[in-house]
């Protein structure tokens, strides 16, 4: 009922409207084209500089409104940068923002029709132009020249200490595979895959894989860069890390690689923000079905002790399958193994 | 073929016109038109104009009416609305869209907005109407090619309709449906039969695409009338000849990216697809790339959103001249700013693609070259605004929308430098940013364009004018809403909130913009029920318009207002008429206008 009632409020809101603008029609049909349009003129000039005027308010009450609900200061020394970058851009293109809309709706306001005032015939001027050709294009340089170096720091090969961790996407969340003692990953291939004891399909044949361990957080350690290493079992998802203002895609059959270095741990971030809840979360950023906006791990972000003791807890993957089957059976047939995890670490 | 042979095959009508159209309005009866040959399958551009443009006209509204549903889910995640039932049926149990249906309604937003509405509705309504009437030709060069360059869109729009229907729904992948999860069915409902009529009826579009945009581009080469050199053409023509090159160059790209996908899907290939576990087991698929196929989505991708975006930036030079009284400024740079967007608009399509995993060093030549463009793109800002300086505005409801396609053009544009630089994208990817800054360049401002053009050439079409009040009231409140709506997104962007999610009130990052989402919302209900006004102005003022008294309303320059109100197929009764000078004589030596018609005053220079 309530749904009909608003239906027929927008059909009575429309019939107004319509039968206003149809007598409007007909009164500037009587008044005469040219007293009609000067009218039309005076009321939409005057409109067009009350949008600038109350759209630049507008701007800047929105700003007011949201600007604590965006991020923080980045959690990454490479989120630093990025905002850096940021920064930048907003100053240089904000500057253009205002002059120009202001020039629009200025000039529209300005040189509105009026009696006995001609435009003036100005269909080129050579030197005008060069000069805004050539002044974008110096902004951009400078642009790309910063953007570049950022790009090529954050980019670059992780440096020799960082520890690694890989996480992979699947429908609809992600495992995440810690070395283990040895800092190195075992070896996988997709054929090996079982949802119930080997969800990467680690080679148990692998020696490297025994101690291994699977975790559903990612926990890391604040000051050391971390190396992600990004694949995906079935579709392209995203690994989404909006604190630290970064993302990498999770790409089936090419793995991916990003490297950071945390600046606050959890805990700190709880302080900073104020929220007691606060955890960093992993968004899947790339469409990969129905369940793709529940796709979410968390990471926590902590002291080296802390994250011993937690590592001190896990127990390694190889284990856990091992344990399920009982203890001394062998290893379920294993499909030859294809190493896409070292080629991907040589590779780079 | 020369406008002379064009002239020849249409003998027969154009005679007809000359003697049944003396002078009077009326639409001319010639004894062979039969209801199907001048409705239905028409070979008169300007029939085919009006075809693309209501059927555009109705796909928006599907397309914009997807929005609303799926605005509704993000506004209010835990409420039911029962009506929701019973429009959806199952895809919305107990009035809540279920997560398949949101990423349904999504994909099929994108798909029909970006494709049908924008390509089809857009390019393919003035492409058509202004290329014959505004170089002075009887009709295209292949009028069959054009009229089934419409039939191809509408079998497209049949197909995909269809897909609405199917009992697993239509496509759900996203309008750029990256495999793997739209090449198997397993990964996801929409990837079953509604991912095959999805790109069953994408074939169809580009095959569409291409009939027409190889006619508009041999029609603007080969049928200028007599003295119509290149340099002679008005901006909308060379926007729309750029537009067709971009879309003959770009669109075998794009369908050999979906073959290969058909052949994933039903043909056992890995073109896509490598290294897979999905549903339970194991796929026999190696060696694939996922990537591949965003490098050939893309390379159409980028340039279509220039395709988008071309047709609509050379529709406001026109009539911002117009209505200023004033030459478009700088006419040779506004064609080299054309030429040089579509240069770059084949070299930047990896933008899409810095987090994919491409090497750092090519992404660099994106980053690059992506922000050369803002180049081009700025000389045309500058030109525009110096258009309307020291003019005599005229603020028709084409003017006012002009000058709201140059703001939006000016928002959505800036960031894109933001976004195309790779250290910025790193974290703005797929956020809400990027549905800020795309929404506003090129949905908002295209659709400004399109306005623009409907609200200016509509008298050329029907012989009536569009109701001007209703005009004035649409384009405030989109102005106003389309800022409302996708400003403050900027911010949710910042935050990384990811785009395409279902509900975000289980993320601690991101859940503080749930008022803002209704906001958002509400503003979307109300700026979608103003386009339903435009549409009944629209429908209505076809019959009941006020009619034109003068075959040249705004008092332009341009060929097609040398036509009589109602032209018959070969647009004029007689001669074509000859061009001596170009098309912006506004306010030269004292004159208010001068045609293109006229021949050159004898102390007179040309531009």
């Amino acid at each position: 009922m309530s749904g009909f009632l608003a239906v027929l409020v927008v059909v009575l809101i429309f019939i107004v409207i319509f039968q206003i603008a149809k007598a409007s029609e007909y009164v500037s049909i009587l008044k005469g084209e040219k007293k009609a349009r000067q009218q039309n003129n005076r009321i939409n000039g005057f409109l067009l500089i009350a949008f600038l005027v109350l759209g630049l308010i507008g701007v800047y009450y929105c700003n007011e409104l949201l600007k604590g609900k965006i991020l923080g200061e980045a959690a990454s020394e490479q989120g630093d940068s990025i905002d850096n970058m940021i920064m930048w851009t907003l100053v240089i293109t904000g500057v253009v923002f205002v002059i120009t809309q202001i020039l629009l709706f200025w000039f529209a306001f300005k040189y509105q029709e009026k009696e006995g005032q001609a435009a003036f015939y100005f269909p080129h001027n050579n030197k005008l132009e060069v000069i805004w050709t050539v002044i974008p294009a110096i902004a951009l340089t400078i642009l790309v020249a910063i953007g570049l170096r950022h790009w090529f720091a954050i980019t670059s090969e992780a440096p020799k200490d960082a520890m690694v961790v890989e996480i992979t996407g699947k429908q609809f969340n992600w495992l995440i595979r810690y070395p283990g003692k040895d800092g190195q990953l075992g070896s996988k291939f997709f054929k090996n895959i079982n949802d119930a004891t080997n969800p990467v399909g680690q080679d148990w044949d692998d020696n490297l894989n025994k101690d291994d361990f699977m975790a559903t957080e990612m926990h890391l350690v604040v000051g050391k860069p971390v190396k992600l290493i990004i694949g995906s079992r079935d579709v392209v998802h995203d690994v989404g890390l909006s604190h630290f203002r970064l993302k990498m895609d999770a790409v089936p059959g090419i793995p991916t690689t990003l490297w950071f270095t945390p600046k606050f741990t959890t805990t700190q971030m709880k302080d900073k923000t104020g929220n007691p809840d606060f955890v960093y979360e992993i968004s899947c950023d790339q469409m990969c079905g129905a369940g793709h906006y529940s796709m979410k791990a968390n990471i926590v972000v902590e002291s080296q002790q802390e994250f011993d003791a937690w590592v001190a807890k896990q127990k390694s993957q190889y284990g856990l399958a091992h344990e399920a089957q009982g203890s001394g059976a062998p290893a379920q047939p294993v499909a030859p193994a294809k190493d896409s995890t070292q080629k991907a670490v040589a590779a780079l | 073929m020369s406008n002379e042979a064009t002239l020849h095959s249409h003998h027969e009508v154009t005679h007809g016109a000359a003697a049944h159209d003396h002078g009077n309005g009326h639409d001319e009866h010639h004894h062979e038109d039969s209801f199907i040959s001048k409705y239905v399958f028409s070979m008169d551009h300007k029939m085919i104009a009006k075809q693309f443009l209501i059927t555009g006209i109705i796909w928006a509204i599907v397309g914009a009416g997807f929005s609303v549903l799926f605005r509704l889910q993000l506004a209010f995640p835990d409420s039911t609305f029962p009506f929701l039932e019973s429009i959806l049926g199952h895809w919305a149990k107990g009035g809540r869209i279920t997560p398949e249906a949101y990423y349904a309604l999504v994909t099929m937003h994108g798909t029909i907005l970006v494709f049908f509405v924008l390509t089809a509705g857009l390019s393919g309504t003035f492409s058509n109407l202004l290329i014959p009437l505004q170089v002075g030709a009887r009709d295209m060069a292949s009028p069959f090619m054009n009229m089934l360059s419409y039939w191809f869109f509408f079998m497209a729009s049949v197909v995909m309709t269809c897909s609405l229907f199917v009992q697993t729904g239509p496509a759900s992948g996203g309008w750029t449906s990256y495999p793997p999860l739209s090449a198997l069915g397993d990964a996801s409902i929409g990837s079953k039969i509604g991912m095959d009529l999805w790109l069953t009826s994408m074939a169809l579009f580009v095959v569409s695409q291409l009939l027409g945009g190889l006619n508009y581009i041999s029609t603007i080469l080969n049928m200028r009338t007599k003295g119509m050199s290149m340099t002679k053409l008005p901006l909308t023509i060379w926007s729309f000849f750029f537009t067709a090159i971009l879309g003959v160059l770009s669109f075998p790209v794009l369908l050999s990216g979906f073959i290969l996908l058909l052949f994933d899907r039903h043909a056992g290939t890995s073109f896509y697809l490598s290294e897979l576990f999905v549903a339970g087991k194991a796929l026999s698929n190696e060696g694939g790339s996922a990537i591949l196929y965003q490098h050939l989505f893309w390379f159409l991708g980028h340039p279509e959103v220039y395709i988008i975006i071309l047709p609509a930036m050379g529709m406001v030079s026109e009539v911002l001249a117009i209505n200023s009284r004033k030459p478009i400024f700088g006419y040779l740079a506004m064609i080299g700013s054309l030429f040089a967007i579509a240069i770059l608009a084949f070299l930047v399509w990896a933008h899409h693609m810095f987090v994919t995993g491409l090497n750092p060093f090519l992404g660099a030549f994106f980053v690059l070259l992506t922000l050369l463009i803002a180049v081009p793109s700025a000389i045309k800002v500058f030109n525009w605004l110096t258009t309307i300086w020291k003019g005599s505005i005229r603020f028709t409801p084409g003017a006012l929308f002009s000058i709201g396609f140059v703001s939006t053009f000016i928002s959505g544009g800036l960031t894109g430098i933001w976004l195309g630089n790779s250290s910025i994208d790193i974290h703005l990817h797929d956020t809400y940013f990027v549905i800020a800054h795309f929404h506003i360049v090129m949905g908002v401002s295209a659709f400004f364009g399109m306005f623009a053009g409907i609200y200016h050439w509509f008298p050329k079409l029907y012989g009536r004018y569009l109701n001007g009040t209703l005009g004035y009231i649409h384009f405030w409140i989109t102005l106003v809403g389309a800022y409302c709506i996708f400003w403050p997104m900027h911010y949710e962007g910042m935050a990384g909130m990811p785009r395409r999610y279902y509900d975000y009130s289980n993320w601690e990052s991101f859940k503080q913009f749930a008022e803002l989402n209704k906001f958002i919302s509400i503003v979307v209900f109300i700026v979608f029920a103003t386009q339903l006004l435009f549409v009944f102005n629209f429908f209505y003022s076809i019959f009941k318009g006020r009619k034109l008294t003068t075959t040249n309303p705004w008092d332009a320059t341009t060929l097609e207002w040398t036509t009589p109100i109602h032209p018959g197929h070969g647009n004029w009764p007689g001669e074509i008429p000859e061009v001596h000078r170009w098309a912006y004589d506004y306010s030269k030596d004292g004159k208010d206008f001068i045609p293109q018609t006229v021949p050159l005053g004898p102390d007179e220079t040309a531009h």
